[in-house]
């Protein structure tokens, strides 16, 4: 049975190998400035993996199969190099490889992270609350109104708690329930979790961050594809977590300019 | 025998009695088969639990049976609700990791065989142990009180993320007595396993035998000791934890609820807290937690696998300072939970390298294994096949690890199957395969009765190709961007092709989960009607083998054991065959080490 065994092992290695080698589950579409740098990371860290765990896989087949079911008084010997062999692979291969995994790998991170927004970016605001998302814009003031917690009313749609009866900035703040973008504008989204924690994540733009209730965070990047994408909430935040969407609606500069126009209007 | 306190504490007086023979018995033995059945409950629970979920996730109109009977609220007709669903998830992922997983390999064997195998009559404190189990039993009956109440449990996840888990009814339902019963119950919980970590620590440091130098305890041994040391201090952050969360639900405290929370159009009455406190309390504990479920199903394989490959490791003092290494880094990763929690970005580095340096210890010990296994003699019983399958399925579960342990890479995968699959893999699948492979090994020296092998080895068979079935694609689900914690996936025409995939897993959870019940058949039927079992039937070395089949109420029966060498004597000229037992007083043969 252990050679059984070793080749129901190879099976599963190749089974499973099979579907990425074949890129039969690819990631979608990127269209962000910084999505190449995630993916190629992702690429590069599979082959680091997949050499691992099929060569792993295999070679305990090859030893499974090679030394199960032997005649009995078989001599016993050890691998050459024994111990000290294995620790020294683990250490040099194994630590220069995850070195090189960390070092290169926090590129993607530092773009995202570590860069500040441009001084021009297009600032929105996106509020995550139980259980939609909505956007707020400047308006063309440039300058969001105070948030309120205490006069957020649901029910009459003022769900970021303005007060434009007595604060200036908050009459031309515009909300809406799309995040509506220009094309290859940076966008910088401040995160404001009204309740509970929830996330913002784009499969498409390679973003993804939680909301934190409490903490002022945000995001920037730039879309660089016409199109409608969906935002998911991936941080459980409660009975309707799995409906929790949004889209972001990128457009092009023109488009944006007339949406942002007749929404000030309204 | 060692002189000291702990000598005394530990003696005590043959069980009278049917309360205190099977109850509350104060012998480790009859704990730790408590802490099993215990434990075999709530795998079983957490089992079914899933399956209602899986279900449930591929055909969402489906009447499940059963289940209107559990929750009329949460299951009209049989149709799980969307918080539901979140209710089970969360009552599934509490059972399996405490439960489950801290109970079996760790204080079920533990208890059992930690005592036997240094030598000693019993664990230093055996009245603390029986507190113990009992605490424990007393956190599950707390936990599954959030079944019954009508409420019903909580929807925030095994992770209760505050302020969800913190600002009480208006958060949701299940979030008013629910939560509170989840942190009441863990809370338990951990002083149990605090108790249950003093005693394994005391009793490993004070009442070896006379010559059990560290170096000649078993592995297992070592995966217990090195396991309750991690408890001590990972319990001793989550019980605080536990307390303040309490208070925040019901003495109006904002330990984790900052100020402008508005939830269900109420602004609620908190200012000053922090729902990063809760994150970075409950994965300080967390991280640690998931080796304190790994690390002594790596023991039980490490041990059992040198029995049957009748050769030693080719360095067991590698394998035992690399769980060192495991256990000290365990500490320092926790950060790699919360990349993208909005804690300072610089961090996420800071805890990305440790959480990769950790590769390197897991990866000598998984090359130890597999290199002992090049000139063995592998010997193939149920037992031994659930130890290859550990190996197989730590490599599977670990090398996705390499992607989660990048920050970059992480903010794609994050909250995706890719971690579900990842967990479950190396966690759950690769620690219960341990505690598979004790139970078919050790069940001979428990009860005196062989299980069955035919019946052990179709339960390994379906359960290993089933596992890589139901958790190798979610590693594909995770790579399109499949979000977790999702009742349905219907409404997203991203993951229309994918459906089939997930009903393909579906039916396989299904499958293997059925196999478990040929495992507790087995169980049950062998326990009263196995074939009998000798004193030694692995030609094992270590001291639990030189002792009756099922053991004397104290161990030696009076004697106090001595040990005269290391437990891998194995492919030498023995008395009775191939190896030399560790109270066998042979000339010390030189194993390479």
């Amino acid at each position: 049975m252990g050679k059984l065994f070793a080749v129901v092992l190879v099976i599963i290695a190749l089974v499973s190998a099979y579907p990425i080698l074949m890129n039969k589950y690819p990631l979608p579409e990127d269209i962000s400035t910084h999505g190449h740098l995630i993916d190629k990371q992702l690429h590069d860290t599979m082959i680091e993996a997949g050499v691992a765990f099929v060569g792993a896989q295999l070679i305990l087949a090859f030893f499974l199969f090679s030394f199960s079911g032997r005649k009995p008084g078989s001599a016993l010997k050890n691998l050459p190099g024994g111990a000290r062999a294995l620790v020294i692979f683990a250490f040099v291969i194994v630590g220069l490889e995850v070195l090189a995994l960390g070092v290169v790998g926090q590129k993607a991170w530092a773009t995202v992270y570590f860069t500040p927004p441009k001084a021009d970016a297009l600032q929105i605001q996106a509020q995550a609350e139980q259980f939609a998302f909505y956007f707020r814009y400047p308006g063309p003031d440039g300058k969001f109104g105070v948030l309120h917690p205490d006069k957020i009313d649901e029910s009459n749609q003022n769900y970021f708690g303005l007060d434009p009866a007595n604060e200036v900035e908050a009459r031309d703040d515009i909300v809406s329930g799309e995040l509506v973008v220009p094309v290859k504008r940076e966008i910088q989204l401040f995160l404001h979790g009204k309740d509970v924690g929830h996330s913002f994540y784009v499969r498409e733009l390679r973003i993804q961050q939680d909301f934190v209730p409490g903490l002022e965070l945000s995001v920037h990047f730039t879309p660089t594809k016409i199109g409608k994408y969906e935002i998911m909430c991936t941080q459980l935040c409660g009975l309707g977590h799995y409906n929790m969407k949004a889209y972001l609606n990128v457009m092009s500069q023109a488009d944006f300019d007339k949406w942002l126009k007749d929404q000030s209007t309204q | 025998m060692r002189e000291s306190s702990a000598h005394q504490a530990h003696v005590h007086a043959p069980p009278q009695g049917f309360w205190r023979k099977y109850v509350f018995s104060l012998d480790h033995k009859v704990i730790g088969k408590q802490y099993y059945a215990l434990a075999l409950v709530a795998v079983f629970t957490g089992m079914i639990l899933s399956w209602a979920m899986r279900i449930h996730m591929v055909w969402p109109t489906a009447k499940i049976p059963g289940l209107e009977l559990l929750s009329k609220a949460g299951a009209p007709g049989g149709v799980m609700t969307p918080e539901y669903y979140l209710s089970l998830l969360t009552m599934h992922g509490t059972l399996m990791v405490f439960f489950v997983l801290t109970n079996a390999p760790f204080a079920a064997f533990g208890n059992y065989f930690l005592p036997i195998q240094i030598g000693a009559e019993d664990m230093a404190f055996p009245r603390f142990n029986m507190m113990s189990f009992w605490i424990t039993f007393l956190a599950w009956v707390v936990l599954m009180l959030a079944f019954v109440i009508p409420d019903g449990p909580p929807i925030a996840g095994w992770t209760e993320y505050t302020p969800l888990s913190a600002i009480g009814r208006d958060a949701g339902p299940g979030m008013q007595w629910g939560a509170s019963l989840w942190g009441l119950s863990i809370a338990i919980f951990c002083i149990a396993s605090l108790l249950g970590a003093l005693n394994f620590i005391a009793t490993t440091l004070d009442l070896r035998a006379k010559g059990m130098t560290f170096m000649c305890m078993p592995i297992c041994t070592w995966g217990w000791f090195i396991t309750s040391c991690i408890a001590l201090l990972a319990f001793a952050v989550l019980l605080p934890a536990c307390i303040l969360l309490i208070l925040d639900r019901h003495a109006g405290t904002s330990f984790f609820i900052p100020a402008g929370v508005v939830a269900s159009d109420r602004l609620q009455p908190h200012s000053g807290g922090s729902p990063l406190l809760w994150q970075h309390l409950f994965w300080f504990f967390g991280h640690p937690e998931v080796y304190i479920a790994i690390l002594p199903s790596i023991g039980i394989v490490s041990h059992i696998l040198i029995n049957s490959i009748r050769k030693p490791l080719l360095s067991a003092k590698v394998v035992i300072y690399s769980m060192m290494s495991i256990g000290f880094l365990s500490y320092m990763v926790w950060g790699h939970h919360m990349f993208l929690s909005g804690m300072n970005p610089l961090s996420a580095l800071a805890f990305s390298f440790p959480t990769l340096t950790i590769t390197i210890p897991a990866t000598v010990m998984t090359l130890i294994w597999i290199g002992s296994l090049y000139g063995a003699n592998i010997q193939i019983n149920s037992a031994s096949l659930f130890v290859l399958g550990f190996i197989s399925m730590f490599v599977s579960g670990g090398v996705s690890g390499f992607f989660l342990a990048q920050p970059s890479i992480d903010i794609y995968l994050h909250a995706t199957y890719f971690v579900v699959g990842h967990f479950h893999m190396v966690m759950g699948v690769a620690s219960l395969f341990g505690v598979f492979a004790g139970t078919y090994f050790w069940f001979p020296k428990m009860t005196g009765r062989f299980m069955n092998e035919t019946l052990g080895k179709l339960h390994f068979w379906i359960t290993f190709v089933g596992a890589y079935c139901i958790f190798m694609p979610f590693h594909y689900l995770g790579l399109i961007g499949n979000v977790r914690r999702y009742q349905s996936f219907l409404d997203d025409d991203f993951m229309a092709p994918y459906i089939s995939l997930h009903q393909f897993i579906t039916i396989s959870a299904l499958v293997t989960g059925a196999a478990q019940f040929i495992f507790l058949a087995n169980l049950i039927y062998s326990r009263f009607k196995g074939k009998p079992a000798p004193e030694n039937p692995w030609n094992g070395t270590s001291l639990e083998w030189s002792v009756t089949s099922p053991p004397p109420w104290n161990n030696f029966d009076g004697q106090h054991p001595v040990v005269y060498h290391d437990p891998y004597q194995y492919g030498v000229k023995g008395p009775t065959g191939d190896f030399i037992m560790q109270t066998a007083p042979q000339r010390l043969i030189v194993s390479g080490d």
